[in-house]
Parts: structure tokens; C-alpha cells; sequence
């Protein structure tokens, strides 16, 4: 049996946490999730800026403070925090902890290949509207393949102690330590389903653990002590999901079913680069405090395809809010509303998009909100968006004076000071077929 | 008699560039049957009209006692490109959960 904890669910998630998983109790593998799509774009920002940037900055500073308790309790790391650029973050990892043995998954970086792919025929057709690439191929930014499991298991089987990954599946974190421990061939679809499994039930960190979650929420114990989740893995594909003894949160079926579901599709076909998980046969038995027992995993044949992120330049935006009080407060908030429409109008400015949310209203529920005639005080939020950076930057100086010359009973403004122009970059997700994608595995020490 | 999703389920939401997936939960398995024939893709397209532009898509997990709705062009673009405040769809589970459906007596 093998223990696989996860202790970061994106980053930027809690701090502690991964230091807790290590002292609190056994573990044998230590995954950290740090990349979402959303975060690609911003490491993609932040490579721009400077080189040797464009991975998750949080990681190495982690490395340096865990690396006694890693070695004294054999305790390996595996993470995607490489993110867009893994040498760098292994170099840093490097300075930081001198003694640890680090090797990187690389291969997944394909943005200097779009040209070569288009000219072979492949079409990169977006996933979600089926628009063609050549929509955005001036504006790509950065383009990584979803790497599998396999892998990591080879960086492991080097010996390392840290195992850094550029763009992999989120689940193969968990998968990959269950493949080099278990020896699980690359067609035992059934285990390899039950590796992504539990990796898809702890990717999100304590999200599984009582974090986040409808079930009784009011009695789970101590969230500010909450611990991160542990997949205690089998060689037969069996596992069970735990915390360790002591911390906070709670893990339940119910709540595991929760996360079980989360971001995810069809749950009869969840598509990973290794192998097509079916949930649909899976068994969840409590199976004692704070344990949930999961059997049943079944899987297909993996897909002949990988799936490619690609983010490209989409523009600029920015969002400004203000906030009114009763009496008439969402009455005042309309009237700030239409007064800010028409002075952007009447600068001739347009934008791709003009977005207006009353928040203590309705901005998250919608229509589904009880309506409601006033509220004691609403925060008004315009956002827009455009290709035209000075029209943003406009934007941004038409909240404030509101305050002297809209509607009374305006505050709020003035500690979050102008809104920030930001660049907005999209996301698109394409298929590639997976003999293009040639990972490699490279050791530091 | 008619209550509201929540006396019968739980929910998680996320996102997925411009989808949002809900996942719905019985709390009981005896209340599965009434979430199979209640919660509709085309009662949840419909609870959802005025933001997103859809389609719905619904799939059955009767194991879990589950259902996993994926919503089409329900964020605004998705990711960064969303200018909502719940550009990730995090709060379209517990929106879901004020849905009126019809239970036996």
C-alpha cells in the first residue's frame, strides 16, 4: 500500500498545508496540484516579464522549508509546479535545497510547433465551439500538451526526490507514484482507471476533505485546521481516501461523491492521456472515521488523442465597483449604472463586451434570487472588455467620479483605488494526436 | 407537493472554460427516482435562461445516486475572458439548490 496525499488544490492555496501533511502523520508520496487553465495564463504572463519565471514561485521556497522532514521520513514530491517552464523552477528548487535529487517531466511545450502541426494537417479545432484555429493563430501565446502518468513514474524510477512536471493531467500526480510502485502496464486499463480516480478525488486538495462542501457544513469540525486528503492506494486498484488523525474537516461518502462530480463531464468517460475512466461503476463504502472505501474502478482504452491548452492574447479589461446604501439603494446603483453607459458612449468608446452585476443582489444567483424591492446596501460592478487598451484605461476613470456627481449615498470607492487594466487571454483547448507529443525525463542534482 | 432541490440533494459546481458542470447529489437513494424524473436537462436550461446561452447536457451516475449537468455558454467567455464575478461558476450549485420540484406525498 502506497499513501498519496495532496496538499495544494491550485495555487494559491493554503500555505500550511503541505508542511501539515508531512508532520502530522505518514505519507509516502507528496503531490502538490499547482496549475488550473486560468493559472497557464498567468505564468504565461509572468514568463514574458522574465525568462526564468513561468512556474509556480510558491514551490521552491516549499522545497527549502520541507526538505529535512522529505528526507528523514522518505517521504518524494510530485507536482505539475513546473508549470511553463520546469528547468528554471528545478534550478531554483536547487539553490534552495542542495541536497535534494530533482528531475523533471518535460515535452508537454509546444508552442513553437503550431506551425509545423497546422502544416501536417492537424486542425486544432476548438474543443467546446469547434471554431478553427486560424480564429486566433496570430495571437498564441503558449501551447502545452496534457501529459500522462507514465512519465513521472519514469522520473521516479531515477531515484528523485522531487519529480517537477510541466502541463501533466492533474490526476497523473496520483496515478504516476501507483504506476512506479505497483508496476501497472500501460494497458491495465481497469488500475490505471482506479490511479485516476483517487488522483481526480484529491486533486482539489481538501475540497474532498470537508472544504467547500453542502454536507452539513455547519458541524464539520475545525476547518481552520483542516486536513489535506490521503489516497491510501493498493497494487489490486482498491483505495481508500482519508485525512490524518487529529486534523480538522471530515471525510464522508457523501462529501467524496462531491468531488467525484466536480469539473467533470460524462462520468462514464472522464478523458485522461492514459486511460478513459469510468465512474459509473464505482462503489463508495464508510468504511470508519473520516475513511471512504472506493472500489469498482473501470477504464477503456486511452484516447489516440492528447489534449492541447493553448492561450492566446484576448484583449484587455477591467472591473470597477462602487458601493450605494439604502433607502433606494438598487435604484441608486441602476441610475450609477445607466450614467456610466452613457459617458463612455458619448466618449465614443466601445468594447467587446459592457457587464453590470449588483452584488447583495443577484450577481451570483441571477434570476434564480428572490427578488427583492431594496437592500440595505448593494455594490455596483461594471466590467469591460475590448482590443482596445485605452478605451480599458478609460474606463477606469469613469467610477470614481460618480462619488460627486451621480446618486447619493455612494462609498466604497476610494480604498480600492482605480480599477486595474488587465490583459485578458483566452483559452483553447484542441486535440493532437499523441505520437506528436514526446515527453522526456531529465535529472538535476 | 412541491419543494425546493435542497430538501433532496446536494451539489458541487465548477468550470471548464465556458461550461459549468453541476454535480446533484440524493441525499437519500429513495429520492434518486425523483431527481431522475424532476431535474430535466430542459427544466435546468430553463432555471438558468437569463445567463447562459446553453445548451444543457444531463448524465445519469445511479452508483452515486448522481446526476452531472453540463451548461454550455454559461460564463461569459470562461476563464480570464469572463468579466462575472463567479467567472468560475463556484456558486451555480447552490443557485440550483432553490429549484421547485413536484414529490410524491
Amino acid at each position: 500500500m502506497i499513501r498519496v496525499a495532496n496538499g495544494q488544490g491550485f495555487w494559491g492555496d493554503w500555505l500550511e498545508a503541505p508542511t501539515r501533511l508531512v508532520e502530522q502523520g505518514p505519507i509516502d508520496y507528496l503531490t502538490l496540484d499547482y496549475l488550473a487553465e486560468v493559472t497557464m495564463a498567468v505564468l504565461e504572463k509572468q514568463r514574458q516579464r522574465n525568462s526564468e519565471l513561468g512556474y509556480a514561485t510558491d514551490f521552491p521556497p516549499l522545497m527549502e522549508h520541507l526538505a529535512p522532514g522529505l528526507k528523514q521520513k522518505r517521504i518524494r514530491v510530485v507536482t505539475n509546479a513546473g508549470g511553463l517552464n520546469p528547468r528554471a523552477c528545478a534550478r531554483e528548487v536547487l539553490r534552495r535545497a542542495p541536497g535534494l535529487k530533482v528531475a523533471i517531466v518535460e515535452g508537454d511545450a509546444v508552442t513553437a510547433r503550431i506551425g509545423e502541426f497546422v502544416a501536417k494537417g492537424h486542425r486544432l479545432t476548438n474543443l467546446d465551439t469547434g471554431e478553427s484555429i486560424d480564429k486566433i493563430r496570430d495571437q498564441i501565446l503558449s501551447a502545452n500538451a496534457y501529459l500522462g502518468a507514465f512519465p513521472l513514474a519514469q522520473a521516479l524510477a531515477t531515484g528523485a526526490d522531487v519529480v517537477i512536471s510541466g502541463r501533466c493531467a492533474d490526476s497523473a500526480l496520483v496515478l504516476g507514484p501507483a504506476i512506479h510502485a505497483f508496476g501497472w502496464a500501460a494497458d491495465s486499463w481497469d488500475l490505471l482507471a482506479a490511479g485516476v480516480t483517487a488522483g481526480h478525488i484529491v486533486e482539489c486538495g481538501a475540497q474532498t476533505s470537508g472544504g467547500n462542501s453542502q454536507v452539513d457544513w455547519r458541524h464539520i469540525p475545525d476547518l481552520d485546521e483542516i486536513g489535506y486528503p490521503i489516497a491510501e492506494m493498493s497494487a489490486d486498484g482498491t483505495f481508500v481516501i482519508t485525512k490524518h488523525a487529529g486534523t480538522g474537516g471530515r471525510v464522508t461518502s457523501d462529501i467524496v461523491k462531491e468531488q467525484l462530480l466536480y469539473e467533470i463531464g460524462d462520468p462514464r468517460s472522464y478523458l485522461t492521456p492514459d486511460v478513459i475512466a469510468d465512474f459509473t461503476g464505482l462503489q463508495l463504502a464508510d468504511a470508519g472515521p473520516d475513511r471512504v472505501r472506493i472500489t469498482g474502478a473501470r477504464g477503456r482504452e486511452r484516447p489516440p488523442c492528447l489534449k492541447l491548452s493553448i492561450n492566446y492574447a484576448a484583449g484587455w479589461k477591467a472591473t470597477g465597483s462602487i458601493v450605494y446604501t439604502a433607502p433606494d439603494a438598487i435604484a441608486k446603483a441602476q441610475a450609477a449604472d445607466r450614467i456610466v453607459r452613457r459617458r463612455l458612449e458619448k466618449l465614443g468608446l466601445s468594447f467587446d463586451e459592457i457587464y453590470t452585476e449588483y452584488l447583495g443582489r443577484n450577481a451570483c444567483h441571477g434570476g434564480a434570487a428572490p427578488r427583492v424591492s431594496d437592500v440595505p446596501e448593494v455594490q455596483l460592478r461594471i466590467g469591460v472588455r475590448g482590443p482596445d487598451r485605452s478605451a480599458v484605461d478609460r474606463f477606469t476613470r469613469e467610477m470614481a467620479p460618480l462619488v460627486l456627481s451621480g446618486p447619493p449615498g455612494a462609498t466604497g470607492y476610494g480604498g480600492e483605488g482605480r480599477p486595474k487594466v488587465r490583459e485578458v487571454i483566452g483559452h483553447w483547448g484542441a486535440l493532437i494526436p499523441r505520437e506528436e507529443i514526446r515527453p522526456s525525463v531529465e535529472v538535476f542534482e | 407537493m412541491k419543494a425546493p432541490l435542497s430538501h433532496f440533494a446536494h451539489t458541487r459546481s465548477g468550470d471548464k472554460g465556458d461550461l459549468v458542470n453541476i454535480g446533484v447529489i440524493a441525499w437519500r437513494a429513495a429520492d434518486y427516482p425523483a431527481l431522475l424524473r424532476e431535474v430535466t436537462a430542459s427544466r435546468v436550461f430553463e432555471f438558468f435562461r437569463d445567463r447562459i446561452s446553453g445548451p444543457v447536457e444531463r448524465f445519469e451516475a445511479p452508483n452515486l445516486g448522481a446526476l452531472n449537468f453540463l451548461l454550455h455558454g454559461a460564463l461569459g467567455g470562461g476563464g480570464t475572458v469572463s468579466l462575472r464575478i463567479d467567472s468560475q461558476g463556484k456558486t451555480f450549485g447552490a443557485a440550483l439548490l432553490r429549484m421547485e420540484i413536484e414529490i410524491d406525498e
